[in-house]
């Protein structure tokens, strides 16, 4: 039973005295990924059918290579902060709270480093 | 884990139907949600038959009417008929808004009216506001100073005064607070559109000393950062006032100061 004054309540554990950086992250990786991602789609269509070597020439430019570098930092950065607040959001348990909210974050950045080795790899390596 | 079945007394049962009288000529259907905390019973919804040729033409009109010559038990806050106090916010027709200006001509069909959205019912159409009032408490609402009071009024020159415009009119009916899902989902941490506005109508104030204090006091994932700008605050306000805009600028204030 909870005889907490509603003040009490409402006041919590005060005000965490952060939160704009995660808006304010959302808003530059989203501006981001406006045009990296049409430029993406149009990148990628030209492609459909080509062999690997042709892909790996077109990657092996550094244009292309540090675009789609950006692409995925900003797009995984994006989705785990858009994530976040999605499982905030609905997910009230603290046990599955915390869980897929670490499951995310390190999701994320697996996620980013497996990429952008393997476009590194694919402009650099053998 | 996310929670799938709905608490209790959620499921709505169908119940008493009240007939007009055999002289009515103009009859139109309430279905009110009714729910009484002394019995066990779940809510219903109960249907009265309103003659609205022997009723005055607001939503609220039709409740008195009911109240007064229909069923006495039937619960709801109202006071000022005209606006301006904020008690008789229900659900009205799918969308909160106040009875007394809410014409019942405007209404397509049955007249379908249900306390606000997703907060605790004491009875029928009475919700449980202590959340909100502690919300408002929170952000004290008042002007905060240290410089020591003139002998005369602080004053405002007519540019910072209107910037006040849009914000001072609200009469914490609390529509647009529980119109939002975040507020719904969150209720406990986000402040929610109405205490927003208040915060930004005392941030806003060229009088007030607190700004730093107040920006502090939201600056918070929860407090502030769970609007998601879905807007339904500002598409409910019975004043035509912009909940979202005053959101927006507290956000911007914020980034401004980083």
């Amino acid at each position: 039973m909870e005889m907490r004054s509603p003040l009490a309540r409402v006041r919590g554990l005060g005000a965490a005295h952060e939160g704009a950086h995660h808006w304010w992250g959302q808003r530059l990786t989203g501006i981001a990924l406006v045009p990296l991602t049409l430029w993406f789609v149009w990148a990628a269509s030209g492609l459909i059918g080509a062999d690997l070597a042709t892909f790996k020439a077109w990657v092996g430019t550094g244009q292309n290579a540090v675009l789609l570098i950006l692409l995925i930092v900003s797009g995984v950065h994006h989705a785990q902060l858009g994530l976040q607040v999605v499982i905030e959001d609905y997910v009230h348990s603290e046990g599955a709270k915390t869980v897929s909210l670490v499951l995310v974050k390190l999701g994320a950045v697996f996620l980013g480093v497996i990429n952008v080795f393997a476009i590194l790899k694919l402009t650099f390596g053998s | 884990m996310v929670e799938f079945n709905l608490p209790a007394n959620s499921r709505v049962t169908e119940g008493k139907t009240v007939k007009a009288g055999p002289d009515a000529t103009n009859i139109r259907k309430f279905k009110i949600y009714r729910w009484d905390p002394d019995t066990d019973d779940l809510p219903r919804v109960d249907t009265y038959e309103v003659d609205l040729d022997r009723c005055g033409p607001m939503v609220l009109d039709g409740l008195i009417k009911i109240k007064n010559e229909m069923d006495p038990t039937l619960t709801f806050r109202r006071s000022c008929r005209e606006g301006v106090c904020g008690s008789c916010a229900f659900n009205i027709d799918g969308t909160n808004t106040l009875a007394c200006i809410k014409a019942i001509d405007d209404i397509k069909g049955d007249v379908k009216i249900y306390p606000l959205p997703h907060m605790p019912v004491i009875k029928d159409l009475v919700p449980d506001l202590n959340v909100p009032y502690a919300q408002l408490k929170s952000i004290e609402p008042w002007l905060q100073a240290d410089t020591p009071a003139p002998t005369r009024e602080r004053l405002q020159s007519p540019e910072e005064r209107e910037k006040l415009d849009g914000l001072w009119e609200c009469i914490l009916c609390f529509c647009c607070q529980t119109s939002c899902p975040s507020y719904w989902w969150n209720g406990d941490r986000y402040m929610g559109p109405a205490i927003l506005l208040q915060s930004y109508r005392w941030i806003a104030d060229s009088r007030d000393e607190a700004t730093g204090k107040r920006l502090d006091n939201l600056n918070d994932p929860f407090r502030l950062y769970r609007c998601h700008t879905i807007m339904n605050c500002t598409n409910t306000c019975p004043k035509h006032l912009n909940p979202g805009l005053a959101i927006a600028e507290i956000k911007k204030a914020i980034a401004a100061r980083q």
